[in-house]
């Protein structure tokens, strides 16, 4: 893939918000959509989540994961969206400038007239939630023990312990119980499930899998790998219940203690979150406080349902569709260059602003009268100086060029009016 | 004789709580139910518990080293053990298509299983 400079749309991420972001921003008239992914292909945390359960608002089907997925990556390929795979965006500016670095295309500065920022959340991990005890290998996040077990084929442990009563702690209980693990127990810290009771029937019920509610990790056991884990009953203030531990054999422990939006990103931009959700303040159509800058999806807030993420997406992207073609309107017509202090003419006398591309514009001119001093030619949009050459001297009967380089047409593109002047330095 | 029981509806995320109202593994009326889908589990739950199963299989020159699979309708719950066994004999060779059959009417319950996406080779 040729990569261009100039994007109507730009998409950070392809997971479900992203992957409707594109499609609903092309369907809304953009021309040229470019979906930027880290991963290897698109698709993203769906393709691990092997199990059903996706789908049920917008297909009224019951699909796994990876095939909720592809329905949306074949419709993305179908309308002809670019992307950018196994690359990763390093920052992004509050002007939409995208810088992005890949194997494949090394450094690569990008512009967008909108984003749609669609990065998802990620795990809480064990920093995080402070968990005391030596610091064996053994101790992951859920998510990634399931991107292990059912996209990378390892088996990260033979017997887990989960903490904590999410879905994706759940349903990785069931998972390992399917692949020859014994899942010890799983503790959760409040008083109730923090997951779908569902879950709780067809993924621990089912296996007979003990959980235990109001129950925490005191203590991780083991020096090179985990050994086990102590647990503990907690009281209605998160405290410790004295007399109550108990030490659980086991060689990993699985966290699913939540899930936290992903706004790294989005801070560079100049995006304000809100505190509360770690997700950016947005309006009814999904656009941040930088204007031209979109979210969807779990980089909000974490939703429940993968169905809600992709409406989400198709309300982002449409409005970042229709940003982009306003921005591109802005953009053409023309703009009058006008003769200043010292100049006779100007040829051209406009400049069509859909030119304002990859190649320099000479303006060529005449002065009224000769200086023979060295001078400054100047091409000003009102008060600001937007391009300017020196000459040793200037004579009425000597042609003087002034070339507007692309560097300089971000500021050529916002002027109504170029003024042409030529004056002693 | 009429019984009373507690079960939670698995049909779709919202995972209404049902009070059954039964006379041994006959139904007689299904409370608290949001759509009708948990008149249709319960019976089902009584008679004949049946699980949606997602797993992998191996595939050889792939993209990735696993493909996953799941059954197209939910096979019943004693077979599931049985289904991971057969699971883990088979090897696919990529590139593999999404929605490919890779066991068909597995213990003679007419349920295939089938491969939840498209595996490129590489």
């Amino acid at each position: 893939m040729a990569v261009k400079e100039l994007y109507d749309v730009i998409v950070i991420g392809s997971g479900p918000g992203g992957l409707a972001a594109a499609i609903a921003a092309k369907k809304a008239g953009a021309d040229d959509v470019l979906i930027i992914e880290r991963d290897i292909e698109l698709g993203g945390i769906l393709l691990q989540c092997i199990h059903n359960g996706f789908g049920v608002e917008i297909f009224k089907e019951d699909l796994p994961g990876p095939t909720y997925s592809q329905r949306f990556i074949k419709e993305v390929r179908a309308l002809g969206i670019e992307t950018m795979l196994d690359t990763m965006v390093l920052d992004i500016t509050p002007l939409k400038k995208v810088y992005a670095s890949s194997k494949q295309h090394g450094f690569v500065v990008l512009e967008a007239r909108s984003i749609v920022l669609a990065m998802g959340c990620r795990e809480r991990t064990r920093p995080m939630i402070r968990i005391p005890g030596t610091r064996p290998s053994g101790v992951y996040t859920a998510g990634t023990a399931q991107r292990w077990t059912n996209v990378e084929g390892y088996l990260p442990g033979k017997r887990f312990v989960i903490l904590g009563s999410g879905d994706i702690g759940m349903i990785m209980a069931r998972r390992l119980t399917f692949e020859g693990a014994k899942v010890e127990r799983v503790l959760e810290v409040m008083p109730h499930l923090t997951g779908l009771t569902r879950n709780y029937v067809q993924c621990l019920l089912d296996f007979d899998i003990q959980l235990q509610l109001r129950h925490t990790v005191k203590r991780i056991i083991g020096n090179d790998r985990v050994e086990a884990i102590e647990s503990v009953k907690v009281d209605e203030k998160w405290k410790p219940v004295p007399g109550t531990e108990e030490i659980i054999p086991c060689d990993t422990l699985l966290l699913s203690v939540g899930l936290i939006p992903e706004n790294e990103l989005s801070k560079k931009a100049g995006v304000l979150l809100d505190p509360r959700i770690g997700g950016p303040i947005v309006d009814d159509s999904f656009q941040t406080n930088v204007p031209g800058i979109f979210a969807a999806g779990n980089v909000v807030h974490v939703y429940d349902l993968v169905d809600w993420v992709t409406e989400a997406g198709y309300v982002a992207g449409n409005a970042a569709g229709e940003y982009a073609i306003k921005e591109r309107q802005k953009e053409t017509g023309s703009i009058t260059i006008q003769a200043g202090d010292n100049v006779r003419y100007v040829v051209p006398q406009m400049l069509d602003k859909a030119h304002l591309t990859d190649k320099p514009i000479s303006l060529q001119m005449r002065v009224i009268n000769p200086i023979e001093d060295p001078v400054w030619v100047e091409a000003h949009d009102g008060s600001n100086l937007v391009a300017r050459k020196a000459e040793r001297y200037v004579r009425p009967g000597e042609m003087v060029t002034l070339k507007l380089r692309p560097k300089h047409f971000d500021d050529v593109r916002k002027a109504g009016t170029l003024t042409i002047s030529v004056n002693p330095k | 004789m009429e019984e009373k029981t507690k079960l939670i509806c698995i049909s779709c995320p919202k995972g209404c709580s049902l009070d059954v109202t039964h006379d041994g593994n006959t139904i007689l009326k299904v409370e608290n139910a949001a759509c009708k889908q948990g008149y249709v589990y319960a019976e089902k739950e009584f008679t004949d518990p049946r699980r949606m199963v997602a797993s992998t299989v191996k595939v050889k020159g792939g993209l990735h080293p696993l493909v996953p699979v799941y059954t197209a309708n939910p096979i019943p719950k004693p077979k599931i053990q049985d289904l991971l066994v057969e699971l883990r004999k088979v090897e696919l060779q990529a590139p593999v298509t999404g929605g490919d059959v890779v066991l068909e009417n597995v213990f003679g319950t007419g349920i295939n299983i089938i491969t939840s996406r498209d595996m490129p080779a590489v």
